[in-house]
């Protein structure tokens, strides 16, 4: 064991190295670390924000649907309203215009009935004039006697 | 050398006491002689310091901020260890002390690890350029281990200066750890002082010298002990028997295992008392 100039080149090598270290081999790596740190950090913290806003997204979606389907079932209701007053209208219009050509078919009807009555109102006052004509033996004249053929086609109608 | 069968006869005392010679530039005679060089040591060390650096530079140089490759990855988990261990025993500034606290680790491990190599290999090879001692291991040096030591006593002493200033310094020389007593006009009280001031001094010389003693001692003694085992043990297989050979064999496998544990330990002890007296220069009393 003797003590001699090594010691003191070992104590200067001693501060030289840490000397060195901290010049040359510690900033670059610890920049490094930092620097990887912070892109961890950042990508995390994006990580945080995409699953926030997906949450987000979902909620939106949710919503979204829900209001659809209310609307859809609004559309449905409506339609199915308006459907069955599309019907009534139908219904309402055909028994409407089924009456109308009832009644239009009664008024003809009617129309034919008292045309073939006056006709034949007419016919028998002419055959009841020619008939009386023969019975009397001369001419009756038809317009002379108007007012009692007219009398008689009215008895005739009513009897 | 008698584990390679040399053609001269050699002792097993002569085999050690061989080994255990320094490549010194002249032969000393006093216990401090300061015109003596250990230069195995010295080349030992300085290698040892050139691995270290050029292993952190290559990792340095290609450090990126991306993926990291293996080697940079092996040294930032030794940066973040080691910063972790200066931040919790330093308290303040750590710009130079975990850079030295890292290279330090690093360097007593691979000056420690030289004694993991064959014990006859490295002087069998410097014969061949006709040095005839050599002692490749720096930290079974007391000159090694007690200038590491030393150099943390200068920073000791630094920090304690640049933290507490010169006047704090002294103060706590004079009043620490046994306090001040108070000076009045009774004359008992100035040799109270004076007493007080004389013990003061006295426990903190014997505190820094024993610091510095103890952390060089601890690693020398380790690595000599490790050392001269394994010379031992190479003595063995110089007896060219089977018993000499076989437990050649096993007790130098069980030791050299041992011994990467040693290797490790010792370093990981070195740079934590470099850090804990460097801690305790940095703490107020």
């Amino acid at each position: 064991m003797n003590l001699n100039a090594t010691l003191i080149v070992q104590t200067l090598v001693f501060l030289i190295l840490g000397w060195i270290t901290m010049k040359f081999i510690w900033p670059p790596l610890t920049a490094a670390l930092n620097e990887r740190q912070k892109k961890i950090a950042d990508g995390l913290a994006a990580a945080d924000k995409g699953e926030k806003s997906l949450v987000e997204a979902q909620a939106n979606v949710a919503e979204l649907v829900k209001d659809a389907r209310v609307q859809a079932t609004k559309i449905v209701d409506q339609a199915s309203r308006r459907a069955n007053e599309v019907i009534d209208e139908a219904k309402l219009s055909a028994s409407a215009e089924g009456q109308r050509l009832v009644a239009a078919a009664r008024a003809e009807v009617q129309l034919d009935q008292s045309r073939a009555r006056e006709q034949l109102r007419k016919e028998v006052a002419a055959l009841a004039v020619a008939g009386a004509s023969k019975l009397l033996g001369r001419e009756i004249d038809a317009r002379a006697h108007a007012d009692l053929l007219e009398k008689l086609a009215v008895e005739l109608e009513n009897g | 050398m008698a584990s390679a069968g040399g053609a001269e006869k050699e002792s097993m005392s002569d085999y050690v006491s061989h080994h255990l010679t320094h490549l010194k530039s002249h032969e000393q005679h006093s216990l401090l002689d300061f015109s003596v060089v250990h230069w195995d040591t010295v080349f030992f060390s300085l290698f040892c310091a050139a691995l270290v650096l050029i292993f952190l530079r290559l990792a340095a140089r290609r450090a990126t901020a991306g993926v990291p490759g293996k080697l940079q990855l092996t040294v930032e988990l030794l940066i973040e260890w080691v910063n972790e261990q200066a931040g919790s025993l330093v308290h303040g500034k750590l710009d130079y002390i975990a850079p030295l606290a890292l290279t330090v680790f690093l360097w007593v491990a691979t000056m420690n690890a030289v004694d993991l190599l064959p014990v006859d290999w490295l002087p069998s090879l410097a014969r061949l350029f006709g040095i005839h001692y050599l002692r490749p291991l720096p930290t079974a040096d007391i000159n090694g281990t007690l200038g590491m030591s030393v150099a943390v006593l200068v920073l000791v002493l630094y920090y304690n200066v640049k933290i507490k200033g010169v006047g704090g310094f002294v103060h706590q020389l004079l009043c620490a750890p046994f306090g001040m007593a108070r000076i009045t006009l009774n004359p008992l009280s100035w040799l109270a002082v004076l007493a007080l001031a004389f013990v003061n001094v006295f426990m903190n010389l014997v505190e820094y010298v024993s610091n510095t003693l103890s952390q060089g001692m601890r690693l020398y003694g380790n690595m000599y002990a490790g050392e001269l085992i394994f010379f031992l043990i190479a003595g063995l297989g110089g007896t060219a028997t089977v018993f000499g050979i076989g437990m050649h064999l096993f007790t130098g496998t069980l030791w050299a295992v041992f011994h990467i544990l040693i290797v490790l330990l010792q370093a990981f002890i070195f740079m934590m008392l470099t850090l804990v007296y460097i801690g305790q220069a940095h703490a107020k009393h």
